[in-house]
């Protein structure tokens, strides 16, 4: 059994306070009384209770949910897809290409590409709205959740699906009974990540969205620009709460889904 | 291969192809395009003078290098580009000395314990990025909580006014793309061969030798990795520098947002895009190509 020296055991200490303290401080001062950041004024819910009545804000929350459910989808369906083609087809027509484009969301900073799908969506003459900030993310999602399913696909023992269609299995029932249940876990893993990546996606919503659709994000980021002021700190803690419970319930299942599969 | 596999398979690669095309290749062309255009022939609503896909031929004749010419000559974008840039590196290297130890401690830890680690260092990456800088706010704003615990401790007796400032700026960048430096690299110091560090104590080198010519010469492709992951985004960046910053931070992802939507200049903010693009990704593709030349592993 390994045991951590003293610097060590510093180190992870000091590493995890940067990351937590902020957090911690803006949940603590979403139970403040006062409206002062500074003045502890005793323990109140009385902002969680604000929120109840910030009808614009439960809008926006309302339509970011409902967008990044769609656009996590698409991006989880086309990702996958762009996974597989890299992953079992050497050789196409324009390989090089397709893997830059694939490629491309993680590189590019997101101005850029909030600008460049913008000015396609004016040339096109497409209302914006809705979908247009859904097919942007999907777009921004499938590179990622290409990564996460070839991560998967790297892996995998080929020898099964060549064993399934020995046995007389068509392509799709092979694709749908061997190779999807042995990357489900990857699937899931990039559904999640193209999920939260749209949910808090500012710039590129800000571009592409037009009028009647502001997201969260678009909401908070006005609001945050006005000042600190204890309601949003509220709408921040439980989207924490939403998101943490959400990763650490994932984790525990794919964590016993390991064990299970030893 | 039966004809049905061979349909499938073509499907499977022609849809994901298709839709990068439509959604990544031609928004970069027209962004190409607009950035050669003059503002007054592009004014928005600028779509009526587009005339779409069909007028390339008008496309190339009215190619205008006046938005460049603007960019180079202006001393204002040189500087942001710089100054992108320089904080770009700055947060690689702050996040690299905070990261690397705590992602040596992570991977040294007892396996059953990594896991834990983990996901509690992927879970503030998880909440979201605009609450972490939002966070900061109320820490760094004069008489805010930092501010507030460093007068009670008596170590400064006035407001630092650290808000609005280029510090801030640093401070919420690493804080916030920590956790890109902190991953690869644990990825990669987890996979260390320890028995190599056992074997240069054996042959006598101190523990800070072993790890000046052992663990760090191996855990390069982790410090790449993290570098490209941190830096390549932190050059862009925009919501930061305008939460966290003052007038004078001005990192070029906030002049394009500025040249965009305030001046509503849109080839003016295409230029800078494109340049932008050539800054960040000219130098990965020569890497590709020098590391190919050398027959190396991608």
């Amino acid at each position: 059994m390994r045991r951590l020296g003293p610097g060590l055991v510093l180190a992870l200490a000091a590493g995890l306070a940067f990351l937590y303290l902020p957090i911690v401080a803006l949940v603590a001062y979403s139970f403040n009384a006062s409206r002062l950041v500074t003045v502890w004024g005793g323990f109140s819910t009385r902002w969680y209770g604000a929120l109840l009545g910030n009808q614009p804000l439960l809008d926006a929350a309302w339509l970011s949910l409902r967008l990044a459910t769609v656009s996590a989808t698409l991006a989880t369906v086309l990702g996958t897809l762009a996974a597989l083609a890299l992953a079992r087809h050497r050789r196409f027509a324009g390989r090089a290409l397709f893997s830059g484009l694939v490629l491309a969301p993680l590189v590019m900073p997101e101005v850029v590409t909030g600008l460049s799908l913008l000015l396609m969506f004016v040339a096109a003459d497409v209302e914006r709205g809705f979908w247009t900030v859904t097919v942007a993310h999907a777009t921004f999602g499938m590179g990622f959740a290409c990564i996460v399913v070839q991560a998967r696909l790297s892996g995998f023992d080929r020898s099964l699906e060549e064993a399934a269609q020995d046995l007389g299995a068509t392509p799709l029932v092979t694709f749908a009974t061997v190779t999807l249940p042995l990357i489900v876990p990857g699937v899931a893993a990039a559904w999640m990540l193209a999920f939260t990546l749209s949910l808090d996606d500012l710039v590129i919503a800000s571009f592409t969205t037009g009028p009647g659709a502001t997201t969260l994000p678009m909401r908070l980021y006005s609001a945050v620009r006005l000042g600190v002021s204890p309601e949003i700190n509220a709408a921040c803690t439980l989207m924490i709460a939403t998101v943490a419970s959400v990763v650490i319930a994932a984790s525990l299942l794919l964590k016993r889904e390991d064990r299970v599969r030893g | 291969m039966t004809g049905t596999t061979g349909r499938l398979r073509r499907l499977a690669v022609a849809i994901p192809y298709l839709w990068l095309l439509a959604f990544t290749l031609a928004p970069f062309a027209i962004v190409l395009r607009l950035s050669l255009s003059d503002a007054d022939t592009a004014l928005p609503p600028y779509a009526p003078h587009f005339e779409g896909f069909s007028g390339l031929g008008d496309f190339l004749a009215a190619l205008d290098l006046e938005n460049f010419r603007l960019l180079a000559d202006d001393g204002l974008y040189w500087g942001s580009y710089l100054a992108s840039l320089r904080i770009a590196g700055l947060t690689t290297l702050f996040a690299l000395a905070i990261g690397y130890p705590l992602a040596y401690a992570m991977a040294s830890a007892p396996r059953r314990w990594q896991g834990v680690l983990l996901v509690a260092v992927i879970l503030p990456f998880w909440t979201s990025f605009l609450i972490r800088v939002y966070a900061w706010i109320g820490i760094l704003r004069p008489d805010g909580l930092l501010d507030g615990a460093l007068m009670a401790l008596g170590l400064t007796s006035e407001p630092l006014r650290l808000l609005n400032t280029e510090a801030a700026v640093l401070i919420g960048m690493v804080y916030s793309y920590l956790p890109f430096m902190v991953l690869p690299l644990f990825t990669t110091l987890q996979k260390l061969d320890r028995t190599l560090l056992e074997a240069a104590a054996d042959l006598g080198a101190k523990p800070s030798h072993a790890f000046l010519t052992v663990t760090l010469p191996l855990s390069l492709p982790g410090i790449l990795a993290g570098t490209a992951l941190v830096f390549i985004p932190a050059v862009g960046e925009f919501v930061i520098p305008d939460l966290l910053g003052g007038p004078d931070t001005a990192m070029i992802g906030k002049v394009l947002w500025t040249e965009f939507f305030s001046n509503r200049d849109w080839p003016l903010a295409s230029a800078v895009a494109v340049v932008l693009l050539l800054v960040l990704v000219l130098p990965l593709a020569l890497l590709q190509r020098a590391r190919l030349a050398r027959g190396g592993a991608p």
